[in-house]
């Protein structure tokens, strides 16, 4: 897996998993890889993605059972979408936002933009 | 698990004392990275470690016995993969029914799945002598992770081996590692093994510049382009402006950039120091 250098990985890793959520490839109550099978897959530490299976689970994304690993949990989509609904406003929105003040696109224009982006 | 007690050590009196009253502790279940410049020792600390060389004064303990003492319960459960070594005239599996013996633990299947992550599976009968330098340090480090021994050393591991090599040696490290285990990689390559490791060892001069837990370091030093008021630990100029290594604010969290931390710990031992031994 090829990181960026401007997140820290624990929670690059956590997006990844977050992606394949949301795409379908693991399932609402599907088992997750153990730390180990992540770990040797990805080819980091096993204590980084025990780091970022916590984190995933106290955001609500998965579950543990007792002896039998990590579970998707049944609302992690709508968790994750919340979650990355935040992020969004927090961060990146601020930002391209004022990009778009910068070359002056009014809102309207913005608007016929996102719909056309909406319908293609 | 391996204790490193107030050793000293020069190879000639002239030159000085390598290391004089130097302690480290090494744990289980820990993947360390040790880093240091040319010359501050790391081959010879690793050969200390391993009993190969003997302390002047102080001790190295394994499992609380001394490794100099080259017991057999010592040396049957630590396993040394230097960086330079020669392989003897005979075919990979006439070399690991040799020496498997000495390691109680020693997995024929663990032999075979650590050959195929090199690609190197199949044949058995290939001769060590017709491998090329690179595939001869393929099958020794197979080798060294088929005995499963609790410690394994490697000095510079990553050099020789080509683009895809260093990505299965990755793997082979995170499919070999268990928390039973302490395994140490000492390296100038570091963007090769960055992501495998849970710990750094940073030495110089006989000081322990750094030694600490990735988390600990993500929660305490932050590398990010500076901003004003930043009192950087390091500056690294860049088209972009200059990037740092800069005290983390509180919840701060960066992907830790071991060639920015190690600049730093050489340049600024002191700021190093207090950040890494006094609580935040």
């Amino acid at each position: 897996m090829n990181f960026k250098d401007n997140k820290a990985i624990y929670l690059q890793i956590a997006d990844r998993i977050g992606d394949q959520i949301l795409s379908g490839s693991l399932s609402p109550e599907g088992k997750v890889p153990s730390v180990r099978e992540l770990a040797a897959e990805i080819e980091v530490n096993a204590n980084t993605v025990a780091r970022t299976y916590d984190h995933l689970q106290q955001s609500g994304i998965i579950f543990t059972k007792r002896g039998l690993g990590y579970f998707v949990s049944p609302d992690a989509k709508e968790v994750i979408v919340s979650l990355r609904r935040d992020q969004l406003m927090k961060g990146e929105m601020d930002y391209f936002l004022g990009q778009l003040k910068a070359v002056g696109i009014t809102p309207v224009e913005l608007q016929g933009l996102y719909q056309d982006y909406l319908n293609k | 698990m391996l204790q490193i007690n107030q050793i000293s050590f020069s190879y000639n009196k002239k030159a000085g004392d390598l290391f004089s009253d130097f302690s480290l502790n090494l744990e289980a279940g820990n993947v360390y990275g040790l880093l240091g410049k040319n010359g501050a020792g790391k081959s010879t600390l690793i050969y200390l470690m391993t009993g190969l060389l003997t302390p002047k004064s102080g001790e190295v303990l394994f499992d609380g016995e001394n490794v100099r003492r080259r017991l057999p319960k010592t040396m049957s459960d630590i396993y040394l993969v230097p960086e330079e070594f020669d392989l003897p005239r005979l075919s990979i599996k006439q070399y690991v029914n040799l020496n498997s013996p000495f390691y109680p633990r020693f997995s024929m299947e663990d032999m075979q799945r650590y050959l195929d992550i090199f690609e190197m599976g199949g044949d058995m009968s290939l001769n060590l002598h017709a491998l090329s330098m690179g595939q001869k340090k393929k099958v020794f480090m197979a080798f060294a992770f088929a005995t499963n021994t609790r410690v394994l050393i490697m000095d510079e591991p990553t050099n020789g081996l080509d683009i895809p090599s260093k990505s299965q040696f990755r793997k082979l490290v995170t499919t070999g590692m268990t928390d039973d285990k302490l395994m140490l990689i000492s390296t100038h390559q570091v963007r090769d093994i960055s992501d495998i490791l849970d710990h750094v060892t940073i030495i110089d001069q006989s000081r322990v510049l750094l030694n600490a837990g990735f988390a600990d370091i993500m929660s305490k030093v932050a590398f990010r382009p500076l901003q004003e008021g930043d009192q950087p630990l390091f500056v690294l100029q860049s088209p972009f402006g200059p990037l740092g290594a800069v005290r983390a604010q509180e919840g701060e969290e960066t992907k830790v950039d071991l060639e920015m931390l190690f600049n730093a710990a050489l340049q600024n031992p002191e700021a190093i120091n207090q950040l890494f031994t006094t609580q935040k």
